[in-house]
């Protein structure tokens, strides 16, 4: 993770107002190819406003967004998808009465082959084995395949949710607080699917609250405060004091 | 990398355990509907012995027919998180259309019952077209198109009922006998073939499944991709047709379209729809649990009338009855929270 890392997707200059707020007010952000970056703040600083707008759900008032250095539009979220950029939303955005494997394949069904297919029914074992190897790929720990995702637990519902962004993106995954409902151990387990998604060469961008997590799986951090980037980190290099500094507007870096 | 797997397999081993028993809950509340009506027939056979008689299981089975097929098509609206209060007066709208094609303009049978048919299917395009579209609740928009269906059926038909007496084989498509060694009318059969279409679109393929993850998280499923408004209406168009079948089988058992006849059906058909463990606020239900709570409704209608309890008396029961399938489906639902 060199400085000679290619920048994927660049936020220039992102302003965002909802009525009378400013949500965002001229926010730059980076994240380079095959990385973790963190985006960190305190509440109403724009990580989530920002995120949606790198995610093609929000679209923003002024400044660009940069695709491998080429300016993009991203007038919703398919857009973005096309470009192999995936989001876990907060809410998870999973459909809980069905099972892992139809969430996986939501809105990207696999049909039958031949005229069966062209009448729209599904190969529900073709998606449910390709399910099965996209959880055993990424380590993720679903077990009960015709169980409906609501009766499962919240770590693996965010499994779930974080291996459907990874199977799909083929360059960034976005995740916003993805452990924030979690507990210890099943935090754990998203973190470490984290990392494998980057270690296919993925990048991926968290938001997070939780300083120590923030510092164990990302390689660099971005600080937004007001609505900007104030500060920006490589995670080995920095402590919980000097980002929590940065949050709080202590500490401002001018070159951020 | 190797430290934290080894801290959370052993308790993934634990959290399948909740969803293993999710699955039985489900294949538990269908066999309470059917245990249900098993109960109900052994109650009435013992309370009457003509019950069971091949006549009257028969009459039973026929009777289900139209309120099945409808509660067929609602299962889906119901599913995707609608609901469709136009289906009765919609049935009479088709059956009059069918009607007035056959006996009034003497055009071909086939293009009478197909014109029923796209009746019932343009009627759920325009609920449709009113609930994704214009973002009209569907509640009212189909209690609007209840009220639409029943003017029109009035108008067309000069609020006077349309026989089919000189439309020769008309009866026969409910009341004819074509299956060999079943002596059954064709109604029933039809009512079995039209479960077996609703059954393999709803569980094999992407109509199904898009009405599930519509009905299950809408939001969600919009943001995968998918184009909710289309295929609301896709789903609307699809009951809409169930609605019409409905309405030709019924003007063929009657032998005519009475134009007065239809409202209320809805109800019954939404009750055989929850009866049978599909959830109101969407997500969850079969094709096989509607069939059970549409034979549970007529088996109750009728073992009540073969028990000479007084019509009156048998709304009462039938309104008690969709109170308590309401609440099981509260419990269920908040027992999953």
């Amino acid at each position: 993770m060199g400085d000679s890392a290619r920048p994927l997707l660049q936020a220039c200059g992102i302003v965002k107002s909802f009525g009378h707020v400013r949500a965002l007010r001229g926010a730059d952000f980076d994240v380079n190819e095959a990385e973790v970056v963190a985006m960190i703040g305190d509440n109403g600083a724009g990580k989530s406003t920002l995120v949606k707008a790198l995610a093609g759900v929000h679209q923003p008032d002024e400044g660009e967004l940069r695709f491998l250095g080429e300016p993009v539009v991203l007038p919703d979220p398919t857009a973005a998808q096309r470009l192999g950029i995936e989001t876990v939303f907060q809410d998870l955005a999973l459909a809980p009465d069905l099972d892992p494997a139809a969430n996986l394949f939501l809105g990207r069904e696999v049909v039958k082959p031949g005229l069966l297919g062209k009448l729209g029914f599904l190969d529900s074992n073709a998606m449910a084995e390709r399910t099965r190897s996209a959880f055993k790929d990424l380590g993720a720990n679903v077990q009960s395949e015709s169980a409906s995702v609501a009766s499962m637990s919240g770590g693996q519902r965010q499994s779930i949710a974080v291996s459907r962004a990874a199977t799909w993106a083929n360059r960034l995954v976005i995740m916003d607080e993805p452990t924030a409902a979690l507990g210890v151990v099943q935090s754990a387990a998203v973190l470490e699917l984290i990392r494998r998604v980057r270690d296919q060469g993925i990048s991926v961008i968290i938001i997070s609250h939780n300083m120590p997590e923030v510092l164990e799986v990302s390689d660099r951090v971005e600080v937004l405060r007001l609505g900007r980037r104030v500060a920006r980190f490589r995670s080995r290099d920095t402590s919980m004091d000097e980002l929590v500094a940065a949050m709080t507007g202590a500490l401002v870096q001018e070159d951020a | 990398m190797t430290a934290p797997e080894k801290t959370v397999t052993p308790e993934t081993g634990t959290e399948s355990a909740p969803s293993r028993t999710g699955v039985l809950r489900e294949k538990l509340q269908q066999f309470l509907a059917f245990a249900s009506l098993i109960a109900l027939v052994i109650f009435f056979s013992l309370a009457n012995p003509n019950f069971m008689s091949w006549s009257n299981v028969s009459g039973i089975l026929l009777s289900t027919a139209v309120i099945g097929i409808l509660a067929l098509g609602t299962t889906f609206v119901i599913i995707s998180g609608g609901i469709d209060l136009s289906l009765g007066t919609g049935m009479t709208l088709a059956a009059v259309t069918t009607g007035t094609f056959l006996s009034v303009m003497g055009l071909p049978l086939v293009v009478g019952v197909v014109g029923g048919i796209l009746t019932g299917a343009l009627m759920g395009l325009v609920n449709g077209f009113n609930i994704a579209v214009l973002k009209i609740p569907p509640f009212i928009a189909t209690l609007a198109m209840m009220l639409i269906a029943q003017g029109l059926a009035l108008v067309i038909s000069g609020a006077a009922p349309i026989y089919f007496s000189g439309v020769e084989g008309f009866n026969l498509i409910a009341l004819g006998r074509s299956v060999p060694f079943l002596a059954l009318p064709n109604g029933v059969f039809i009512l079995f073939g039209m479960a077996a279409i609703a059954a393999v679109l709803l569980s094999k393929s992407i109509i199904g499944r898009y009405t599930f993850a519509m009905g299950s998280n809408e939001e969600a499923t919009s943001i995968s991709g998918i184009n909710v408004r289309r295929w609301k209406m896709t789903v609307y168009t699809l009951s809409g047709a169930f609605t019409g079948v409905a309405g030709v089988v019924l003007a063929s058992r009657l032998n005519s379209a009475q134009p007065a006849l239809g409202l209320g059906y809805e109800l019954e058909a939404i009750a055989a729809v929850v009866i049978g463990g599909t959830s109101l606020a969407g997500g969850k239900g079969s094709i096989v649990g509607t069939l059970i709570g549409a034979l549970i409704m007529s088996v109750l209608t009728n073992g009540l009338r073969i028990m000479s309890i007084p019509q009156e008396w048998q709304t009462v029961v039938v309104g008690i009855v969709i109170l308590i399938a309401v609440y099981a489906d509260n419990l269920r639902r908040s027992k999953e929270q």
